[in-house]
């Protein structure tokens, strides 16, 4: 037996994808965003994230883009510490996400080819590919005919598709929707839910945070509640909890 | 880094200066502005510098020597003199030829004929340029020191009026410099915080999605370069053109001050502003855009 201290190594099953082992963090004021949350996320799921304002969804997003850093507890993708991730490596970490915002995020000035292909130039593929990539996946979310188009002349749902496409196009592991029906209508909602499930079922693992009741209670995928930084539910093929 | 991605840098960049038309044309405005500042006052200070120096090499001492004193020993105190560290340069002037200059100064040919013997025979003298007008005093003093010396003829106005324009110039030139530095600062930081604002949510977003620093700051990069070089080829070429019209204008309207303004040729002038103002106003872009994308990279 060696007397010399091993290193602690936590051993991460392949097919958990996301692992928050006792993860907090705190802001220099307020009571903590996250409080001692412990969940597991397995590859190629389809899980909901509700929960009111201030219960510690939005963070749980910023620590998983690793835009944030947990004060205490560990927090793996891909079975990849995020806690140990350089800040250099960042950028190779947020490839392998797929990341959807309610504000769709897009690059204002630049037509839809481009905003689709910038995902593609920031990882070095030639030209010729992204010529191939962007037209198809254009045409996976529906918008093969609009990609001259800026986003200011698309509607919210098309928007939306664009950012999807984005976040797709690279084909990443993960893909993280922050809110993202929460600026259109139910009819474009549910085309994008729709789009979101066809991903999920060709093995994207696919998180979304949501405060759309209708579309939670009816996919019937695994939901988790979270209250005040907490998880205080967590169930396969659930539904939106009430607060009261 | 890929060609294809090396050139997709560049088209960005100088898309962006098109994007963005208002805040490069602002940019370009202000560095503009400081590089023309720049470039009149250092104009105006090189050919300052030129007149009082052209002044200068006109101030010069006369030695005279003792009646009498040998060729030899005259020879022998010229060797000694111009190996003194405040001389520039020592000319003999015989006995003969200050008499020719003096007659033909003051007589004319027909009337110094009357002379049969040269009046100025003890005359020759050395006339000895400065290397700097201030060491006069110096120079003066060693000279009455040497044996054989009758008498030095100095110009002390004109030197210490000279050497007090060269202090003055020093002085003034480190004073404007210095505002000229802290209005472009002021402008430029304005300019900066101006571009934070236009392009935080882009570099935000870019760096979602897994673009490097690196990727993120290069088409800023280049913009700011661009705008830069723009900013220093427009008030050279301002310059180029009122240089030529102000020293044409001068030289016409006031050809009385022709001896006295001696005019460097503008190309003098832009062998040294070419090089810096391109220099400061290139750097000047890559500062401004380094810093105002640095702000934003750690996301």
């Amino acid at each position: 037996m060696s007397l010399l201290k091993q290193p602690k190594e936590k051993k991460i099953p392949s097919e958990d994808i996301i692992v928050l082992d006792n993860v907090s963090k705190s802001y220099a004021t307020g009571a903590p965003a996250l409080n001692g949350v412990s969940l597991t996320v397995k590859q190629g799921e389809f899980v909901f994230i509700v929960g009111d304002s201030g219960s510690g969804k939005s963070t749980l997003i910023k620590l998983l883009l690793r835009e944030l850093l947990p004060t205490s507890g560990e927090l793996y993708v891909n079975g990849q510490s995020l806690v140990d991730l350089k800040r250099r490596n960042v950028p190779k970490y947020r490839r392998n996400l797929g990341v959807v915002f309610q504000d769709f995020r897009l690059l204002k000035d630049r037509n839809v080819y481009e905003n689709v292909a910038f995902a593609q130039r920031i990882i070095q593929v030639p030209n010729r590919e992204i010529r191939k990539n962007v037209p198809s996946i254009l045409s996976v979310v529906g918008l093969a005919g609009k990609y001259k188009a800026k986003p200011r002349q698309l509607s919210g749902g098309e928007q939306q598709r664009v950012a999807l496409a984005r976040a797709l196009i690279n084909r990443p592991p993960i893909l993280l929707c922050d809110e993202p029906t929460g600026n259109l209508d139910p009819k474009n909602s549910w085309e994008i839910m729709k789009l979101l499930e066809q991903i999920n079922k060709k093995g994207t693992t696919v998180l979304v945070v949501t405060h759309n009741r209708e579309i939670v209670n009816e996919m019937q995928k695994r939901v988790i509640t979270m209250k005040k930084g907490i998880i205080v539910s967590d169930e396969e093929k659930g539904g939106y909890i009430d607060e009261d | 880094m890929r060609i294809s991605t090396f050139f997709y840098t560049l088209k960005q960049g100088i898309i962006n200066i098109f994007r963005n038309k208002w805040f490069s044309l602002a940019s370009v405005a202000t560095i503009s502005a400081c590089l023309l500042l720049f470039g009149l006052f250092y104009s105006i200070v090189v050919n300052f510098n030129n007149i009082v120096k052209t002044a200068e090499q006109g101030v010069s001492v006369t030695v005279f020597f003792e009646d009498n004193l040998s060729e030899a020993k005259i020879q022998e105190i010229g060797k000694l003199i111009e190996k003194r560290a405040e001389v520039a340069k020592v000319v003999y002037v015989s006995a003969e030829e200050a008499w020719e200059t003096f007659r033909m100064e003051y007589f004319g040919e027909e009337y110094s004929d009357g002379f049969t013997e040269n009046p100025l025979e003890n005359s020759s003298n050395y006339e000895i340029y400065l290397s700097d007008v201030a060491l006069q005093g110096s120079l003066v003093t060693y000279l009455e020191s040497v044996e054989g010396v009758r008498q030095v003829n100095r110009s002390e106005v004109t030197a210490s009026t000279l050497s007090g324009m060269n202090v003055l110039i020093v002085y003034v030139s480190v004073g404007i410099i210095g505002i000229l530095l802290a209005v472009s600062i002021f402008l430029i930081s304005n300019t900066v915080m101006i571009g934070i604002q236009v392009r935080k949510e882009e570099i935000n977003i870019m760096k979602y999605i897994g673009a490097t620093d690196f990727f993120v700051r290069s088409p800023f990069v280049i913009e700011g370069i661009i705008i830069g070089a723009i900013g220093a080829a427009i008030p050279l070429g301002l310059i180029y053109v009122v240089y030529n019209t102000v020293v044409e204008f001068v030289g016409e309207r006031f050809t009385m001050l022709n001896t006295l303004l001696n005019f460097l040729p503008v190309q003098e002038i832009f062998n040294t502003l070419v090089p810096v103002s391109f220099g400061l106003g290139i750097g000047i872009g890559f500062l401004g855009s380094v810093m105002t994308v640095r702000k934003h990279l750690k996301v």
